[in-house]
C-alpha cells in the first residue's frame, strides 16, 4: 500500500516503512541501541530527502528513549544530575549542529557532512567495538584474565568539580558538558540520538558505572532529540509526522521481539554482531562516496535538500 | 463553465478556420494520503468553420507542465578521493512536471521557430539563464534525464489519436511523486508545421485532507506542529512500555 508523505513529498510503501521499523526495532531490541544511526541511511537508501530523513528520525527517536527511560526511572538507574549537566552541553551542542546543517544546506553540501560524519563514526566505534569484543572472546577462553580497573586520569584534575551522587562520582563538569555538546551536534546532524558514542564516553571518560549508563544517556538523549525535532520542524519544515508514526509502529513491536532474542545470545556475540552491523553500514555509506556514482548530478529544490 | 469560455473564444476570433474544443476527464487531481499518481483523458476535437484545408498535414500536440520554480543543479567531481559536489547551475525556472504528447513525430508538425515561441519540446520549456559555468547544456541534460527517470518528464510521440482530422484524445500519467501547484494543459493545432490555434486549461493539483491540514500545520503553525509530533512520540513512547510491563506481568 502506498502512503504520500506529505512533507517529505513522496510516495513510499506503508509495509516498505513499517517492515524497516520493525527490523531496526528488533536490532535496537537485541542490542540496545537507539537505532537511529541505521535508520537514518536506510531512510536514505529507500529515497526519503536526506533532511526530511534526519528532521523525522529524531522526532522517532523521541518515542524509543522515552520508553526505555521509563524502565531505568523504575529500576532508579538514572543519574538526574548527570543527565541534567549532560543536556544543557546537549541542547547548546543541538542549536550549533543546525546551524552548521542550515549553512552547508545553503551551500549544497549537507549529504556530504551528514554522510561523512556517518563514516567516521561508524567507522571508530564499529572498528573499536569489533577489535574489542575479539579480544573479550579470546579472554574468556583463557580463564582468569582480570578486568583492569578504574583509572585516576587527566579528566579527575579539571575545575568546577560537582558531587554526582548516583553515579558515585566527584569531577569537573567541564567534560560532560563537553560530551553532551559533542552528542547534541552529532544528533542535529545526523539525525541520531548519539548513545552509541555517549556510552562508551561516559563508561571510559568520566568513569560512571555501566548500570547508570544507559538510564541516563536515554534520560539526556529525549530533551535533546526533542529539541532537534522543534528546531528542525519551526526552521526547516522538515519533520513527516507520518513517516515518524510508521516507523515508530514497526519501531515498537520489533523492539518487543528483539529484546526477546537479545536474552538467548552471550554478550559478546552480541556486541560482535553489533559491531558487524555497524562496520556494514559504514562500509556501504564509504563505498558510495568512494565509487563514482551512476548519476554524477543532482537537484535541489528550496524544501528538498 | 468551459464550454462557455470555449464558445466565447470560438465566437471571439472568427478569423481562424480551425479552432480546438476541449474536454479534460479531471478537472482537479486531489492528493490524498493514498494517492499514487493519476492518469487524466485529454480528449476534444476541431471545430472549423470552413471546409477543411487541404494544404499541409494536420498535427494535435498536447502538454501538461506542472508549476515552473527555480532548480539548482549540481555535479558531483572527484576531490580528495570523494565525490563531492563542485559546480552548480541554477536554472531559474523549470516546470516540476512536463509531458509533452503529439499525434505524429515531432519534427514533422512542429517547426523550431514555432517550438521556440511556443516552448513546446522539454529543453524549450525550461529557461536557464546566467549559468556561470562553461558547459550548461549538460546540468540542462542532466536536469530532463534526471526527470525523466522519475516520469517526471514524458516525451510521447505519436501518443495523439487522431480521428478523421477532427477528434483527437490522448492520457498522461501523473506520477506519484508530484508537487503541488496549478499545472496547465496545453493543445496546440498545426498544420503544416505552423501552429494554427492554441489553448489552455488549468489542472489543479492539490493535497487535501490530512495531507493538506497536516503541510499546513507545519509550515503556517512550525512550533504547534512540532509540539504535535513531539507528543505523539511521547505517548507512543509511554504507550509500548506500558505494553511491555503489561507483557512481562
Amino acid at each position: 500500500m502506498q502512503i504520500y508523505l506529505p512533507i517529505a513529498e513522496v510516495s513510499v510503501n506503508a509495509f516498505l516503512l513499517l517492515g524497516l521499523g520493525g527490523i531496526v526495532g528488533i536490532l535496537s531490541g537485541m542490542f540496545g541501541v537507539g537505532g537511529g544511526f541505521l535508520m537514518t541511511p536506510l531512510l536514505f537508501f529507500i529515497g526519503i530527502p536526506p533532511a526530511v530523513a534526519v528532521a523525522t528520525e529524531a522526532n522517532q527517536i523521541v518515542a524509543s528513549s522515552f520508553s526505555g527511560v521509563l524502565a531505568h526511572f523504575k529500576r532508579k538507574t538514572v543519574d538526574l544530575k548527570m543527565g541534567t549537566v549532560l543536556l544543557v552541553g546537549g541542547l547548546v551542542g543541538s542549536a550549533l549542529g543546525i546551524l552548521l546543517f542550515n549553512y552547508l544546506r545553503a551551500l549544497g553540501q549537507v549529504d556530504l557532512l551528514v554522510k561523512l560524519c556517518y563514516v567516521v563514526f561508524l567507522g571508530i566505534i564499529g572498528g573499536l567495538m569489533f577489535i574489542e569484543s575479539l579480544n573479550a572472546i579470546r579472554k574468556s577462553k583463557k580463564p582468569g584474565a582480570k578486568v583492569t580497573r578504574r583509572r585516576h586520569n587527566w579528566v579527575h584534575n579539571l575545575p568546577l568539580k560537582m558531587k554526582f551522587r548516583v553515579s558515585g562520582l566527584y569531577i569537573s563538569v567541564i567534560p560532560p558538558l563537553v560530551v553532551g555538546v559533542l552528542v547534541g551536534v552529532l544528533a542535529a546532524i545526523m539525525g541520531v540520538g548519539g548513545g552509541f558514542i555517549m556510552v562508551p564516553a561516559m563508561i571510559y571518560l568520566l568513569g560512571m558505572p555501566t548500570k547508570v549508563v544507559v538510564g541516563t544517556s536515554l534520560f539526556q538523549i529525549i530533551f535533546v532529540t526533542a529539541f532537534t525535532t522543534m528546531l528542525h520542524a519551526t526552521t526547516n519544515y522538515t519533520v513527516d509526522v507520518v513517516l515518524a508514526v510508521l516507523l515508530l509502529v514497526g519501531g515498537v513491536v520489533g523492539a518487543q521481539i528483539g529484546t526477546r532474542i537479545g536474552v538467548k545470545l552471550k554478550a559478546e556475540q552480541l556486541r560482535i554482531l553489533l559491531a558487524i552491523l555497524v562496520l556494514a553500514v559504514c562500509g556501504k555509506l564509504a563505498f558510495d562516496l568512494l565509487v563514482q556514482p551512476s548519476e554524477l548530478y543532482s537537484l535541489g529544490m528550496d524544501g528538498h535538500a | 463553465m468551459i464550454r462557455l469560455i470555449v464558445l466565447l473564444m470560438v465566437l471571439a476570433i472568427p478569423a481562424k478556420a480551425e479552432t480546438i474544443v476541449l474536454g479534460l476527464s479531471h478537472d482537479r487531481v486531489s492528493i490524498t494520503a493514498t494517492f499514487e499518481g493519476s492518469e487524466i483523458l485529454i480528449f476534444g476535437a476541431v471545430k472549423r468553420d470552413a471546409p477543411m484545408p487541404d494544404t499541409g498535414d494536420l498535427g494535435v500536440i498536447i502538454t501538461v507542465a506542472g508549476p515552473a520554480v527555480p532548480v539548482t543543479v549540481r555535479r558531483k567531481d572527484r576531490r580528495l578521493g570523494i565525490w563531492v559536489n563542485t559546480d552548480n547551475v541554477e536554472v531559474s525556472a523549470a516546470p516540476t512536471f512536463y509531458a509533452v504528447a503529439t499525434s505524429s513525430p515531432m519534427n514533422e508538425i512542429l517547426r523550431d521557430v514555432e517550438d521556440l515561441r511556443y516552448r513546446v519540446t522539454i529543453p524549450r520549456a525550461i529557461r536557464s539563464v546566467g549559468a556561470l559555468v562553461s558547459d550548461s547544456e549538460t546540468f540542462t541534460e542532466a536536469l530532463i534525464r534526471i526527470r525523466a527517470d522519475q516520469d517526471l518528464y514524458q516525451i510521447l510521440e505519436e501518443a495523439v489519436d487522431v480521428e478523421q482530422d477532427t477528434l483527437f484524445r490522448t492520457s498522461i500519467a501523473l506520477p506519484a511523486n508530484l508537487t503541488e501547484g496549478d499545472y496547465v494543459a496545453r493543445i496546440l493545432l498545426t498544420r503544416d508545421g505552423r501552429v494554427i490555434d492554441e489553448y489552455t486549461a488549468n489542472i489543479p493539483v492539490y493535497k487535501v485532507g490530512l495531507e493538506r491540514w497536516l503541510f499546513n500545520l507545519a509550515h503556517e503553525n512550525a512550533f504547534l506542529y512540532g509540539l504535535m509530533s513531539l507528543s505523539i512520540a511521547i505517548a507512543a513512547g509511554w504507550l509500548a512500555s506500558a505494553a511491555f510491563s503489561l507483557l512481562r506481568r
